[in-house]
Parts: C-alpha cells; structure tokens; sequence
C-alpha cells in the first residue's frame, strides 16, 4: 500500500514539475512575441519608402533613415572585410596547423577573453587606440577596425567547427594525390566547409547590425552620408538609441526599430536556414 | 511443476515496419535462471526489455499480446511498480557517477526509505548476496566509477537487489567482462536463483549451458525451441536449435 | 615549396594571434588611461568611494558596484530558474514539434539587439512598475527583468548542451529501478551536468554585468546607493556610457578607470567559468 502511495507521490510531483517546465518554456516564446509584436504594431504604420530614403532632418526627429542605413552598411561590410581573412586564417591556423601546447592555450584563452569582453570596453579601446592614438578620429574606419576584433572570436569558433566537419578522408585523397597541405585547405578544405564559415559571417554581420556601445565612441554620431571611410558616421543601432533616449519623436524611433528589427530578424533566419538546408544536407 | 512467474501469450513488437517479436507465448518459472540465447539481432533483447516496459523508451515501438508478470499484464500495472518489481543489469555495466554507498541506496531512497539505519543495512545486505561486500566494505563512501568492469556490474547487480525485486533481467551481462568477473557474476547465480526469478540473454552458449535451468532459442524474433536446458542442448527437438548449438551459424 | 607553406604557416599563426594581441592591446590600453586616476584617489578610495562627483574631481563608484551587482543578482534570479527549467525541458521532456517552435525563438531572443531590449524596457516595462509602485519605474527591478530575459539564450543553450551530454545510460540505470522520468532528471541527470549548468550560470552573470545600453536605458542612472529594488541605479557599464559623450580630461580618465574595474571583474568570472566546473564536476 505504502508503494503504490508513493508512486502516486511520485506521479503528482512528476506532473506538476513538466507544466511548470512547460510554461517556462512557452514563456520565452511569450515574450519573444511580445517584445517583436510591440515593437512591430508602433513602427509599421510609420514606414515607407520615403521613410528608407530621406534624410533626417532635425537631428532625426523628422525626416528618413536613409544616410543611417547608408553608415551601416558602410561599417557592416568593412567590418566583415577585415574579419573574414583574418577568422578564416585564424581558424585554419587552429584545426590544420596547431599542436597541443602553450602556444595552442594561449591563443585559445585569447579568442574565448575576446569574447567576454563587454561591448562598452570595446567602445573606450576603439576610443582611445583607433580614434585617438592611431589619429584616426571619428571615423567609419575606426568603428570598423573595433567591430572586427569583436565579432572575431565569433567567426573563429564557427569557422573552426565547419572546417572539422570536413571529413579527414576528403583531405586525405587530395594528399594522396600529390597535393600540398596548402593545396589541400584552399581547394578542398575551405569550400567544403563554406556553409558553415558563411553561417559564421552572417552571425558576425548580426552582431556589427545590433552593436550600438562600442560604434558610438568610434564611428561617432554624425548624421549624413559619410564620403568615405574616414568621415563619422550614424549606425542604425546609434539612432535608435539616440532617438530614444532624447524622446524626439516616438514615430521615427519607432519606424527604426522596426527596420533594425527586420533586419535582425532576415540575417537571423539566412543564418538558421544555411545551417540547416546546405550544411547539414551536405554533410549527408 | 514449479511456479509460472512470467506468461507470455502470443507478443508481437513492431519497430515501426519491422517486424521485430512474432507470436512470441512462453512461460518463465520460479525461481530458476533461464537463459535466452540466438543469434545477434534475432531479438532476445528486445523481448527481455518488454518485461520491464524499457521499450517504452523507444519511439516508434508497437507491442501487441499478453505479457503478465506475477499475475499482473505489464500494460496496465504502473510502470514505475512494475520496475521495482522486474529489475534489469544492462550489458555495458552502468554505475552512477556518484558513490558505491549512494548507488546502492538510491532505488530505496526512491521508494520512500528514508531512515538512514535501514538503508545502512540494506546497501551491506545488496552487497554481500552480489558477492562484492568484502571487497567494497571499506570505501562505500569511494567514487563507484573507481571500481574495476566486474566490480562495477557486481555493483548493478546489488544496485538492483538493493530494491527488493521478484524478477531479475541481465542482458548479456558479462558481454564486457574479463573471464575471471566472467566466473564469478556465473557463481552468483546459484544463489541469485534461490530469491530472485533470472532471466539472462546470452550469446555465450557455454555460459548458457552452465548457469541456467532452462533455455529458449530465438531466430529471427521466433522463439524456435524452448526446455530444460539439458534437453535444449544434448537432444533439441528442432534442426535449427541443434545447427545453432553446433556451432554451425550464429 | 616547402618554404611558402612555412611562410603562410606563420602567416596563418599570426592570424591566430590577433586575438590574443587584440586582448592584450585592449587590455593596455583601458589601463593606460584609467590607472591615474585609479593611483590617485587610491583603490580603496576608487572602489569604496561613495561619491562620484566628476566636477569636483571625486570618484567612487561604489554605489556604481553595487548597482551592477544588485541588477545581475536580480536577473539572475529571473534567468537562472526560468532558463535551466527550459533546458531541462528542451533536452528531455519536449516534444519534436515543440521543439520547432521553441529552439528558433531562442536563437531569435539572442540576435536581438539590446536597444530594442532598452527600448521595449523603457517604453513597457517601467510605465508598468511605475503604476504599479507608484514611483519612477526607472529602477533595479526594470533592469533585472530585462537583463534576465537578454541572458536567457546564454543559460538555456549552455546549460541544455550539457545535460544533452549526459550518458543515457544513467538515465536508463535509474528508470529500471523503478524511478518517474523526473526523479531521473532531478536525481541522477542534472547533477551530472552541473559543472555545464554552473559555467552557463557564470557566462550568463558576465553577459548581465556587461550591458551597457539596455541598462542605460531603463535603470534611471541616479549616483546614490540604491536602497530597494524600487531605487533607480547606475551600473559599471551605465557608468562610463553615460558621460563618456562629455567627459574630457581626468573625468574621462575616470570612466577608463571605471572601465579597469569592469575589465577585471569579467575577467575574474572568466576564469572562473572555468575553473570552478572542473573542480564541482570532480
């Protein structure tokens, strides 16, 4: 008797423990839904194509967004140009060169304390070295070379395991026909890993969109299309902040969070669905 | 006529197309070892893990048939009872990663004992009839994983015991042992026997031949040939029983 | 030929290095600008001083530390249950269906970026305390709502990865004597994965003591020690955001020194992140 008592124990307990579990669960997909939704139904009836493609006027409080998308598109692929060759590089380095050791340690805790660092300190080393040390003031240029070290970390580590999927046997026909090792990473190793190291990329291309801490103290806030890439420039992570934090206008905060959002939201789900569909249908 | 502890009745588990058990009827008696033995994949383990509803684990899986264990149909007895009841030492030797002393005491602590006095004597009770208490005696509190492959099924067996069941299931539980574990899990047996109902799927015929009462020969999820052991392997009544004992497949 | 490959073989290395030279140059940097101040107001001065008043050349950032660590207990307190409790359920009790549903919204609840956090705190979450408390809304319990639902990605992914770790063989050793599904997972799957829940735990503490704008946003900035939950705060990181578009010469310097302080406390988690697993998991 006392048995079955204590199954029944056991069962209610088990019970109660899965819907609580459950409602935890719905709960982040709760307030996913509530922070897009809120987001969406206060900025779409203030988009349009005027919205995208004028200018702003009075410091953003009326006006377009369109030298803001115009900065962030500038920072975004400079970003990505000097983060790619060196990730990739780094990443080859580490899976087809390195062996066990300090030095292999040291690079590791590196990339993984690049990675902790919070997105503000990057902002006063931006500051201090990029802007100020190496002369290069304000600038594109400047947000650039800061974001770059920021999304390294993560397109070493993407890279890293696109290039470990690569089947070793793939590796080994080359070799066996008389190829180099070099020869071998550029031609075979690398484009087979692609999927993945393009993953990686988007990613780091998500974080440069959504980064506002370190772009304000490197590539400034200057509205206007910069005219090159040592002139200041606006992100659109920057004037959101900005238009939100000094109440100029709800409409045009509003209207940019939600570009900023769908971009987010279209780099997320290229990224998600390049995982899914090319990498792991070719890794069958 | 000894005790039926286990009634099967025509079983059949389908692993979703695969026709896995057919028309599987047997009756396991009390108090004895019986071993099922057969080639790989011919399902001997599949049915052993209908008794304790482990299939439930995996999806896809359809089971059809009467199954009583004790006089009870394991569909429709609780299945957390019905695994106090049938207990199951896995091929691959499983301990906790936690102490030898916790290990033993975690079934009870899961039925309700709490009292540390009786789960003190029932984790040196476990341990002496699985024959490992002198060696364990003095580090009960030592990581389990310490111990060495035999000590450490030895200590699944008491693990199991240690809840008090009426049915023991191994599943080729000395697969991944040493000859000399081998042997004494073997001598265990004799007494596991006397309190327990075993049943143990082998494919080691010899060991078959040695330790149990009575043998079933399964092929291709049929049960070919089912007796006392003596008879399933001096005179088999079926060709294929005897080609399998003979060595002449399998 | 086999020179070339030596030559990109370095090449490559130096690649690899960047990251570490990147740490190192960032790190000499923030210390180089902010160790003045920090020397002259003395570290005890610097980390006990109650009163931050730029103006008159006084630095403390206490009340700043205790902000930062009152909104990263407290989104902690939020994230920690809700995203181990949502590991749990993903790894061993979810349906494939689910699942779907579930797994994109994480991943989609991480690229979020933290304006648009700061921007649904400020204009939803602090009018609701405000009505609710009657006071500015603006306040520690608004940044550990926000903070913690931003650190739920990093907690439920590290954490489900690890309880997916776990042999199955436990999970079968414990349901064959007889145990439910949760007793297994309580008893048997979780503290096996502890060391992996505990490292999600202290990655997840470095991301919350780390955000700047969704903080700045919503937390009210005042310089005061805060009092209740109800106060309005400042963090480390809200610190040097907010003056740094102002501040020049020594009081720039300040937030630099403010910075060293941020620097060495995530470094300091950072480690332990990973020494502490090794050792709970012994």
């Amino acid at each position: 008797m006392n048995e079955i008592k204590n199954v029944r124990h056991s069962r209610i307990k088990e019970r109660l423990a899965f819907y609580l579990l459950w409602v935890f669960s719905i709960l982040t997909i709760i307030v996913l839904a509530l922070i897009v939704s809120d987001i969406l139904v206060k900025g779409l009836p203030h988009i349009s194509f005027s919205f995208l493609l004028e200018e702003p006027r009075k410091m953003g409080k009326a006006g377009g967004i369109f030298s803001v998308i115009v900065s962030t598109f500038y920072i975004v692929v400079l970003s990505v140009v000097f983060a790619a060759p060196i990730g990739i590089a780094a990443s080859v380095y580490l899976t087809e060169y390195a062996k066990e050791g300090p030095v292999l340690r040291i690079i590791r805790y590196g990339t993984e304390a690049l990675a902790g660092v919070p997105s503000i300190i990057y902002g006063l080393f931006g500051y201090s070295f990029f802007v100020v040390f190496l002369g290069l003031k304000y600038s594109i240029l400047s947000g650039a070379l800061t974001l770059t070290l920021m999304i390294l970390p993560t397109i070493v580590r993407t890279s890293e395991e696109a290039i470990k999927a690569v089947p070793s046997s793939y590796r080994e026909g080359s070799l066996a026909l008389g190829a180099t090792k070099l020869q071998t990473i550029i031609k075979i190793v690398i484009p087979t890993a692609m999927p993945g190291i393009l993953t990686g990329l988007i990613l780091g291309i998500g974080r440069v969109v959504g980064e506002s801490a370190a772009v304000i103290y490197t590539a400034g806030s200057s509205l206007g299309v910069p005219d090159s890439i040592l002139r200041p420039g606006r992100t659109l992570s920057v004037h959101l902040f900005t238009l939100a934090s000094e109440g100029l206008s709800a409409e045009n905060t509003y209207a940019t969070a939600v570009v900023l959002i769908t971009l987010v939201l279209i780099i997320n789900f290229i990224a998600n669905t390049l995982i899914n569909k090319i990498f792991i249908a070719r890794r069958r | 006529m000894e005790n039926v502890r286990i009634k099967v009745r025509d079983a059949n588990l389908y692993y979703g197309d695969h026709h896995a058990l057919k028309n599987i009827s047997i009756d396991i008696y009390d108090k004895s070892v019986t071993a099922l033995i057969g080639p790989s994949g011919c399902g001997k383990s599949t049915f052993l893990r209908c008794l304790n509803r482990m299939n439930d684990l995996i999806p896809n899986v359809k089971i059809n048939g009467e199954i009583q264990v004790a006089g009870n149909d394991v569909n429709r007895y609780d299945v957390i009872l019905l695994r106090k009841k049938v207990g199951m030492v896995f091929q691959k030797p499983n301990p906790f990663p936690m102490s030898i002393y916790e290990n033993i005491a975690y079934g009870p602590r899961i039925h309700g004992i709490k009292s540390k006095t009786t789960l003190d004597d029932i984790v040196e009770k476990s341990l002496r009839e699985a024959a490992l208490w002198e060696e364990v005696k003095d580090r009960l509190k030592s990581d389990a994983i310490g111990l060495s492959g035999g000590q450490q099924q030895r200590l699944c067996i008491a693990r199991t015991i240690a809840v008090e069941p009426e049915v023991l299931l191994m599943d080729e539980p000395t697969s991944a042992l040493d000859p000399a574990s081998t042997m004494k899990i073997e001598d265990l047996m004799e007494n596991l026997k006397k309190q327990y109902t075993v049943i143990i799927v082998t494919h080691n015929m010899q060991q078959a031949g040695r330790i149990s009462d009575y043998t079933a020969f399964f092929l291709n999820g049929e049960i070919i040939e089912y007796d006392k052991t003596e008879k399933i392997f001096y005179k088999p009544r079926d060709k294929r029983t005897e080609d399998y004992i003979t060595g002449r497949f399998g | 030929m086999i020179f070339r490959e030596k030559i990109v073989e370095k090449i490559l290395l130096f690649c690899a290095g960047i990251a570490v030279l990147g740490v190192a140059i960032i790190g000499i940097f923030i210390f180089r600008e902010g160790w003045p101040v920090i020397s002259n107001t003395g570290i005890i001065g610097f980390v006990l001083g109650k009163d931050w008043a730029p103006t008159q050349g006084i630095y403390g950032i206490f009340p700043m530390i205790l902000g930062s660590m009152y909104v990263t207990l407290g989104a902690l307190m939020i994230g920690v249950p809700i995203g181990i409790g949502c590991a749990v359920y993903l790894a061993e009790i979810a349906s494939q269906r689910l699942s779907t549903i579930i797994k994109p919204g994480i991943e989609l609840l991480a690229g979020i970026p933290s304006v648009i956090y700061g921007l649904y705190g400020m204009t939803v979450i602090v009018p609701i305390i405000r009505d609710l408390f009657n006071n500015q809304g603006f306040s520690v319990l608004a940044g550990s709502i926000v903070l913690g639902i931003m650190i739920l990605p990093t907690i439920i992914n590290i954490s489900k990865d690890s309880i997916e770790a776990v042999p199955k063989e436990y999970k079968e050793g414990s349901l064959a004597l007889g145990s439910s599904h949760w007793q297994a997972i309580i008893k048997v799957v979780l503290p096996a994965a502890r060391s992996g829940i505990i490292s999600s735990i202290i990655l997840g503490m470095g991301r919350a003591i780390g955000e700047t704008m969704a903080v700045i946003m919503i937390t009210g900035n005042s310089t005061l020690i805060p009092e209740s939950i109800l106060s309005p705060v400042r963090t480390l990181t809200g610190n040097i955001g907010i003056e740094m578009g102002y501040a020049s010469g020594e009081h720039q310097k300040a937030l630099f020194a403010t910075g060293i302080v941020l620097f060495v406390f995530i470094m300091v988690l950072n480690l332990l992140a990973k020494l502490i697993p090794n050792k709970v998991g012994e």
